[in-house]
């Protein structure tokens, strides 16, 4: 684990962050908007990117609009700082900005993500980008935009119940695990992009700031620092986070998102935390697992 | 203006073009009353039903509704937050084909407690049981509750469309041809299952149909339309035994005797 | 008889139908018809067939419009013209005022026998256990089989049928009741329960105005006749 990695070399031929001043100001008051009116879908000019849709061009719109030379910038793409998405996304950046990149989630000041918030808390002054492929949580019932919006501004919501009520139908409990819907301030319904529901109770009363960018439906919206975010659920079907049998093999946590990972043909598996900097860094301060002990023995 | 209608109708003009559409209507509607309208294709009847449920705006004349928070209110004075709230809970509106009224993506007990929820009902276990007394209500076997509509014949799914529109006791539903789409046999079944309804809520219901049967069975009154207008209305009895009108007495003899 | 104590007052009492798609011709059907009627009386129309006394009937129903002349009735202590009524207004008076006993039952699918004949008291506010307690009653006394009670009543023969219309018609203890041959399809022993009922009526203090092809049950039942004039002197149309 790096905490202070060679950043690439910066290229001149781009503006600062690649979009030109405009667009990031145009960027920065549609995000302005977002955080004064939290979990409210404010529409922006997506530009072309150098990435097809789908590969998180909103996530980066935001974080170019915001980032300035003295951040620190990480990313991660499903809690891991190496998986293919994250470090093309940190080399762009590092490319367009010559900002300094990290790993570490206490060092940095943007942390732009795909489908995980990281396990170590948050603190002020930090801001979360997260990537997200459909802003709109009532497009499965609704596929007109001008009737979302009417819906949304009407808070006509109970639609969405309707959705859980069917999955208790026909599974017994509510049986979406990921971008589970949630009420922003008591106002505004909102997807939090596809992170585990495990995830969604830290969107509540997080003392970071939390924006949200679609490229491809050309979205902003925000969660300001200590807003309430509250899980869609049932009285007597309360919202419920994840849980598992087992602890993370290589750290022992108890309290991550683990991943169940295949690692041979006979379907040896095994579980490790999602978030691969905070299990180096329990690992480095001395806890272990199973396997590490394994290792060790 | 009648201070005891629970709707009032003034010099109602609705088209679409300028020139098709339904003229210079007026009646009331009281509570507990079902009033026929009656017609054949492009009378306008389905044009004036568009109208006084204001999902079409007329170009002149006024709607009145007597609300349970405001009194007795213009339509076109309120905000489409309100109305909207208005078709959600103190109003139904029975479409011909039940699947234009249905969410056939889901099941039959979410598409009857869906209003429930709306109004921000949210305990599960309640829901359910007041969708399987509405199911029962509408004589459809409450096993069913978690099947999806495509899965119902039509009179069925006409039912559950029925149910979805009162489970949050509307004091008045539009109906548009609510039997036209059905075969004969389930028609009578439905007419009566509707009668009944009617009766035991209290509906005021508007009820717009090209058969007079339905007329005789259901309504206590009749408007009859011809090129947009009314030509005649009274009781629906009256309608029907002796009617007035060279257009009425036309439809009335060509009921087919059985 | 005088107008304190008269229930229906109806003067120059007219109906003319217009058959529109017959080239327009006119049939004037009654023409000036003049007549009270009160409590304890059972007013018989007499005269003979077409001569428009059903038409009277139904004129003092709402069922047809009547086109010239008034027709007043009581309701409690205020004197409504009939004619001309709003539909609300005369919907009341059938509830609570005028009842009517037709040639024939109309008959709903899927209602129950007992249902139908304890309608009437429902629509004024009867809880349905006391209103079926009576239908139960009358339909015992008209000799309807209880076997036939939990039944719709489409597929019994036109007396049961007729007994189950007259049931329904005096259940209502409407103070105006209107009869249009209700003995037509019945045999002696129903009959005179009929006779039976309609003399309790009477008694009770009740209006009937009745037609009744049947003339000994006319002689038994009838307080003052009143005879219809054809509109149009027999032999007078072509």
């Amino acid at each position: 684990m790096n905490s202070a990695q060679a950043t690439v070399a910066r290229d001149d031929h781009y503006n600062f962050a690649y979009l030109d001043e405009s667009t990031k100001r145009m960027l920065r008051r549609a995000l302005l908007k977002a955080v004064a009116i939290p979990g409210y879908q404010v529409p922006f000019g997506s530009r072309e990117m150098p990435l097809p849709y789908g590969w998180g061009t909103g996530g980066i719109q935001v974080t170019a609009a915001i980032i300035g030379q003295a951040d620190v910038l990480k990313v991660i793409d499903q809690g891991s700082d190496d998986t293919t998405n994250a470090i093309n996304i940190r080399r762009f950046f590092g490319r367009v900005t010559g900002v300094r990149t990290t790993e570490s989630t206490r060092e940095a000041t943007i942390v732009q993500t795909r489908h995980r918030i990281p396990e170590t808390p948050l603190r002020e002054g930090q801001i979360m980008v997260y990537q997200v492929p459909i802003p709109e949580p009532l497009r499965w019932l609704e596929p007109s935009e001008t009737e979302t919006r009417t819906m949304h501004a009407l808070a006509e919501y109970g639609g969405m119940h309707v959705k859980l009520y069917e999955d208790i139908a026909q599974h017994g409990h509510i049986a979406t695990t990921y971008d589970y819907p949630v009420i922003v301030n008591g106002r505004y319904m909102m997807r939090p992009s596809p992170i585990p529901k495990f995830d969604n109770p830290k969107l509540d009363g997080n003392p970071a700031l939390m924006l949200f960018g679609a490229g491809r439906e050309k979205r902003v919206y925000a969660v300001p620092p200590y807003t309430r975010v509250k899980s869609l659920d049932f009285e007597d079907h309360p919202f419920r986070v994840e849980q598992w049998d087992h602890c993370c093999e290589l750290c022992g946590s108890d309290q991550s998102y683990l991943d169940e990972i295949i690692l041979d043909d006979q379907g040896t598996r095994r579980f490790v935390c999602s978030d691969t900097e905070y299990c180096a860094g329990r690992q480095a301060a001395g806890h272990t697992g199973a396997a590490g002990a394994e290792a060790a023995a | 203006m009648n201070n005891q209608a629970l709707l009032s109708v003034r010099d109602m003009t609705c088209t679409w073009d300028g020139v098709h559409g339904c003229r210079d209507i007026s009646f009331d509607l009281h509570p507990g009353e079902v009033l026929c309208v009656v017609g054949e294709s492009g009378s306008g009847k389905s044009t004036l039903l568009q109208a006084v449920s204001w999902q079409a705006r007329p170009e002149s004349g006024s709607v009145w509704y007597d609300t349970r928070d405001r009194g007795f209110v213009d339509l076109a004075s309120l905000s489409s937050a309100h109305l909207r709230l208005l078709a959600r809970t103190d109003w139904g509106f029975v479409r011909q084909n039940a699947r234009d009224g249905l969410r056939m993506q889901v099941s039959a007990g979410a598409n009857i407690a869906e209003r429930l929820m709306a109004v921000g009902q949210r305990h599960y276990g309640d829901l359910r049981r007041v969708a399987g007394n509405w199911l029962q209500k509408m004589e459809i076997d409450t096993g069913r509750l978690d099947d999806q509509p495509a899965a119902f014949s039509g009179g069925m799914q006409q039912r559950l469309q029925i149910a979805r529109n009162l489970v949050t006791h509307p004091r008045m539903v539009f109906m548009d041809e609510p039997t036209a789409s059905l075969d004969v046999s389930v028609q009578a079944r439905l007419l009566d299952l509707l009668r009944q309804l009617v009766a035991d809520l209290k509906l005021a219901a508007i009820v717009v149909t090209h058969d007079l049967a339905v007329a005789r069975l259901l309504a206590h009154r009749t408007l009859v339309m011809r090129g947009g207008r009314v030509v005649e209305s009274g009781l629906t009895d009256q309608i029907l035994d002796d009617p007035q009108h060279p257009y009425t007495q036309l439809l009335v003899s060509s009921i087919l005797q059985s | 008889m005088n107008a304190s104590t008269s229930l229906i007052q109806v003067r120059g009492l007219g109906k003319m139908f217009t058959l529109h798609n017959q080239g327009g011709i006119r049939l004037p059907v009654l023409r000036d018809v003049n007549f009270d009627a009160g409590p304890g009386d059972c007013l018989v129309l007499a005269g003979p067939s077409g001569t428009g006394k059903s038409t009277l009937l139904r004129c003092l129903y709402g069922n047809y419009l009547a086109t010239a002349g008034s027709i007043r009735v009581r309701d409690g202590g205020e004197w409504v013209e009939l004619t001309g009524a709003p539909e609300q207004r005369i919907l009341r008076l059938r509830r609570d005022v005028i009842g009517y006993v037709s040639q024939f039952l109309r008959v709903i699918p899927r209602v129950s026998t007992l249902e139908v004949v304890a309608e009437p008291l429902r629509e004024r506010g009867v809880d349905a256990a006391a209103a079926r307690e009576q239908a139960a009653a009358l339909l015992a006394r008209l000799n309807v089989p209880q076997r036939l009670w939990g039944l719709p009543p489409a597929t019994f023969s036109g007396g049961e049928q007729q007994r189950v219309n007259i049931a329904r018609g005096f259940i209502g203890g409407h103070p105006v009741l209107l009869l249009d041959e209700p003995t037509a399809s019945l045999d002696a022993d129903n009959r005179a329960v009929v006779v039976a009922l309609i003399r309790e009526a009477v008694a009770a203090g009740r209006c009937l105005i009745g037609i009744f092809h049947d003339e000994a049950v006319r002689d038994e039942v009838a307080t003052r006749i009143l005879p219809i004039q054809p509109a149009i002197p027999a032999g007078a149309l072509e």
